[in-house]
């Protein structure tokens, strides 16, 4: 495909859901008013998302797969010349993936927010907050200017803020403060990091930055912008110990708004740190990365620790909140692959992250039909005595259930296994300079973390998915349990893609890792051409 | 004979570039004209006196066209050093059409208020536009006597607007305390200018700058304190800590539209008098001034916040009050490029970092009496304008609550408020390049705590209304006056054209401007 057809693509795929989310608070047009205006406008949020994401398909498709570490379909204009802000878009093979993933994630949360309308004020600001939510990300991730990242970083905050607030569960008002307030310190603090390399390095490019080095900026420079930055990515990846924004988020978000924030946004922090902080400050990321692995392994071990305590009969563990804790562990395996600096550590959290998105989105879906069918995400209330028995009662949901829990886990042969292991890898042999008995502390740590990630997901699993069938004292017959409706036709629209992307990411590992590989490699050694 | 009076007259009236001086003039004398109009214009033709208020304004807005070309001075010396009383350079040009645009939409606004209120109509327009002729006379004014003066021309009738409500205590009591504390300023700095005027010798900037950087060491002390205490003045008209405690009972004892007038216009008075001064009067002394007003600027910012945080949104008058306060911040983020001035190497960067505090002062004026349109406009509905009256305000004005969020993210830095982030950013770049690391923190800090406050207000007008609590119909929502309307539109469409554009604003903070 030439050059101008990808440009419009990737422009295309940015700007659509800004104007859609324009259009979606506009009346429906004669012709496309459908059966009321509800109706209309979650069919239109499902048009435009289809629309994103057939554009970022046929982007990918035409992406040069032969130079992955290029950076394709730029767009290159001025916007603010005062602040020398451009307009500069662009894709290589770290931003690739992520795009799809997100347009592919957007696409089946308003598939599914179509048929399974989520509970709360009208869906016109939904659609429009949805759609703002999916261009904020993509834009995030397609950006090649400092200042027009942190736009995007923040584009994504009011929606989600709203998404959370007025469409959450319980709590959901403090639990939508939270989520903002720690974001936006974070990205205070990053804006000022980012502002300084600006100034010092001369220029607000990404691809400039990155080829630069670090070579205009002074060691001291360096590691006070990298901090920062550092800081205001990681409340959002999030690490440990700035993570407690996310249970709560999480907990209280609806379905689909879990599905977007675990599955896109933490992923807005990891790939800054890749994209922003390993190519421009190279210095300061080699001082920071020992601290940045410890606080990784930290999050993982607590990660793993949290949801262990949060699965124990009694405990009134909301599956929600295990999920989300267990973000923060597999979020941790990706800062520690970052933390490596080598090429295995970083593709393999890049790897972890894409993972992360399929497998997390997977489930925050399960769990929130699980609460449409039993009206709870209460482990205790869920499986009661013995267990909630979804074999038993719901066998395709309690086997999709079974099947993202073990990919979750990290089974080899599905996603989750080779992000993780990437990772471990890298952390065996991490780059020159950094200290070897550190990293192979680590090492053993994340990987006793695994095996705590195994334990908990096999509680859930035997918790939720198995149990007998309680015999009612003195009929002898079985109890009636009220029957739980099994995968409903919209819900495997939108679980299914999902679930063949995790076993094809599993089984051909090499479609995501030829992408990233050579873009690492050339990040992690001279920057984007 | 006759030729020798001639010449004299020749060398003692002097040219005057009347173009140059257009604006302030057209506005004072359009404010004559209305007074004088007042008196022969029966009752209900009085709204006419509104329309040729607006129409002055437009026009001395449209005298700024022809001076675009280059700077122009006037009312200069005839003998000795070269130094104009009155020059219309692309600083004054930005700032009188701020002032002016700002007093245009403040006419707008007052129209429904002259009209809920029982206001003296005649005399509003004519204290307005007397105001706005002190405040487009002040960012022109290149000495310390003419500088004093138009600040006094910009302040008195402003007094007397913020007074303006008969019978009201509460609109007497702000007025007394706004008149009591600006005469104080006022008094000391006068002190200010003449301790300045006896260490140099002279009136006009550009010979105290050169005056100031070889003080006779005897009189050293005394030009740092006439320094500091002409800052002292203007810190009050910026409503800077520790000098702004009279804002919060000023805006809410005066009509909403004032209240306006004095947040945007009021403030750029005092912001372009400071600049003045400081950059163009004492750089020689920016040791001095440049560490006190980063200081200020902290406290300010931080005392604005705090204050504006700690506002319970069921007591009355809760909105303007939370406005007041979110104005006494915004000047904190004002005066930080002038600190930054004061640390500049070169007057290259000092008036780059000014530029910052221009480009920020129009994006804070265009949303800032946005936000103050529609207060008026729920104030005509919810006298009490308590926050609590903005509960659900979308389903009754889905337009009116659309643009006050837009606005309140403008003042908040958050997309889709794209200005007022970009604004921010150029504010911060400023602090960073002069090297005041830590300002650009506090003010960070400063920037989320004030997303607090402003999220707040923005999540409660998208809530459902609140059940009808009391008793009988609720009050039927009137149609919204036309210039209101107007005056909505009109700032919500510069806020949006600048979000898109940023550069129309931001370009000021690249170019030289003074």
């Amino acid at each position: 495909m030439n050059h101008t057809a990808l440009q419009v693509l990737l422009a295309a795929v940015v700007v659509l859901p800004l104007l859609g989310s324009v259009a979606a608070l506009l009346p429906a047009p004669p012709g496309l008013r459908g059966r009321g205006p509800d109706q209309a406008v979650l069919r239109h949020g499902v048009t435009v998302t289809g629309v994103a994401l057939a554009a970022a398909i046929t982007l990918a498709a035409g992406f040069d797969h032969g130079h992955p570490a290029r950076m394709q379909a730029q767009t290159d204009i001025g916007w603010i010349p005062a602040l020398g802000i451009r307009i500069h878009l662009g894709v290589d093979g770290v931003s690739l993936p992520l795009l799809v993933l997100t347009a592919l994630l957007t696409f089946l949360s308003a598939l599914y927010a179509y048929v399974n309308r989520p509970p709360g004020p009208s869906p016109k600001a939904f659609v429009a907050l949805l759609l703002l939510l999916e261009s904020g990300t993509l834009a995030s991730f397609a950006v090649l200017d400092l200042m027009l990242f942190f736009l995007a970083f923040e584009m994504v905050l009011i929606p989600m803020y709203f998404l959370i607030n007025r469409w959450g569960g319980a709590e959901r008002e403090r639990a939508a403060w939270r989520f903002i307030l720690y974001t936006l310190l974070g990205s205070v603090v990053m804006l000022l990091g980012l502002l300084l390399i600006g100034i010092k390095g001369g220029t607000f490019d990404m691809v400039a930055l990155a080829t630069d080095r670090g070579a205009g900026l002074s060691h001291t420079t360096q590691l006070i912008a990298a901090l920062a930055i550092i800081a205001g990515l990681a409340v959002k990846a999030p690490m440990w110990p700035l993570h407690s924004w996310l249970p709560d988020a999480h907990t209280a978000a609806p379905t689909v708004g879990s599905v977007l924030l675990a599955g896109v946004l933490l992923k807005m922090g990891t790939y800054g740190l890749v994209r922003i902080v390993l190519p421009m400050t190279p210095g300061a990321a080699h001082t920071y990365a020992p601290y940045l692995a410890a606080f990784a392994v930290a999050g993982i071990i607590y990660g793993s620790l949290a949801c262990l305590a949060l699965a124990r009969t009694g405990a009134k563990g909301d599956l929600k909140r295990l999920i989300a804790y267990s973000s923060v562990g597999h979020m941790g395996f990706v800062l520690l692959g970052i933390a490596t600096l080598t090429p295995t550590g970083v593709n393999g959290a890049l790897f972890a992250n894409i993972a992360h998105g399929l497998i997390t989105g997977l489930l925050f879906f399960l769990v929130g039909a699980l609460k449409d069918r039993t009206g709870t995400t209460d482990l205790d209330q869920l499986s009661g005595t013995s267990g909630a028995a979804l074999y038993g009662r719901a066998p395709r949901l309690g086997g999709l259930l079974a099947f993202g829990a073990v990919a979750s886990l990290g089974l080899p042969g599905l996603a989750g296994f080779w992000g993780e292991m990437l990772a471990m890898f890298g952390a065996f042999h991490p780059a020159d300079g950094l200290s070897r008995p550190a990293y192979l502390t680590y090492t053993a740590l994340a990987g006793f973390g695994t095996l705590l990630t195994a334990a908990y997901l096999l509680i859930v699993v035997r918790r939720v998915c198995m149990g007998d069938h309680p015999i009612e004292p003195g009929t002898g017959t079985e109890a009636a349990r009220p029957a739980l409706a099994d995968v409903h036709g919209y819900e495997w629209a939108a679980w299914s893609p999902l679930v063949a992307l995790t076993v094809l990411a599993g089984l051909w590992p090499a479609v995501l890792l030829g992408l990233t590989d050579p873009a690492v490699q050339q990040l992690l050694a001279g920057g984007n051409r | 004979m006759t030729r020798h009076a001639s010449g004299l007259a020749m060398s003692l009236v002097q040219s005057v570039d009347w173009p140059a001086v257009a604006p302030p003039t057209i506005a004072a004398l359009t404010g004559l004209a209305v007074l004088v109009a007042d008196l022969f214009l029966p009752e209900r033709r009085k709204p006419l006196l509104g329309w040729a208020a607006i129409a002055g304004l437009a026009l001395a807005a449209l005298s700024l066209l022809p001076l675009l070309d280059g700077d122009r001075s006037t009312f200069c010396l005839t003998t000795g050093a070269h130094a104009c009383s009155y020059t219309a350079d692309t600083f004054a040009l930005v700032i009188q059409f701020l002032v002016l645009g700002g007093a245009l939409l403040t006419a707008l606004l007052s129209f429904s208020a002259l009209e809920d209120l029982k206001l003296p109509a005649g005399e509003f327009w004519f204290l307005l536009l007397s105001s706005a002729a002190g405040a487009a006379l002040l960012p022109a004014s290149r000495d310390l006597a003419t500088l004093v003066i138009a600040l006094e021309v910009a302040s008195l009738p402003a007094f007397a607007l913020v007074g303006l409500r008969r019978g009201d205590r509460l609109s007497s009591e702000a007025a007394l305390k706004f008149f009591l504390s600006s005469v104080t300023a006022t008094a000391v700095m006068l002190l200010g200018v003449s301790f300045v005027y006896a260490a140099t010798g002279s009136l006009h900037l550009s010979r105290i700058a050169a005056a100031l950087t070889h003080v006779d060491p005897r009189l050293d002390t005394l030009a740092q304190a006439g320094v500091v205490l002409t800052l002292v003045g203007f810190a009050f008209k910026t409503a800077a800590v520790p000098f702004h405690f009279w804002v919060p009972d000023t805006y809410v004892g005066a009509p909403v539209p004032v209240a306006a007038y004095l947040s945007v216009v009021g403030k750029a008075v005092g912001f372009s008098g400071l600049i003045l001064v400081t950059v163009l009067a004492f750089p020689a002394y920016g040791d001095v001034w440049a560490p006190a007003v980063a200081v200020l600027a902290a406290l300010t910012m931080t005392a604005g916040n705090v204050a504006a945080l700690r506002q319970r949104p069921e007591r009355a008058f809760s909105a303007v009050r939370l406005l007041a306060w979110s104005s006494v911040a915004q000047a904190g983020y004002l005066l930080v490029p002038i600190a930054a001035a004061g640390y500049a190497d070169s007057a290259r960067d000092a008036s780059r970092a000014i530029g910052s505090t221009v480009a920020y002062a129009l994006m804070y004026a265009a949303v800032n009496l946005g936000a103050f349109a529609v207060a008026a406009l729920v104030a005509r509905t919810s006298p009490a304008n308590r926050l609590t009256d903005y509960r659900g305000l979308y389903a009754a004005r889905p337009a009116a609550a659309l643009a006050l969020g837009f606005f309140l993210l403008c003042l908040a830095g958050l997309p889709p408020g794209v200005i007022g982030l970009f604004a921010k950013v150029t504010v911060f770049s400023a602090a960073v390049d002069a090297g005041l690391g830590w300002l650009a923190v506090v003010m960070a800090l400063n920037v989320v705590v004030a997303l607090f406050y402003y999220l707040q207000w923005t999540a409660v007008l998208f809530r459902a209304p609140a059940p009808a609590a009391g008793t009988g119909p609720a009050p039927a929502a009137r149609p919204a006056a036309v210039p209101l309307t107007a005056a909505i539109g009109l700032t919500a469409v510069l806020g949006i054209v600048l979000s898109g554009a940023p550069q129309l604003v931001l370009r000021f903070a690249s170019g030289t401007l003074l």
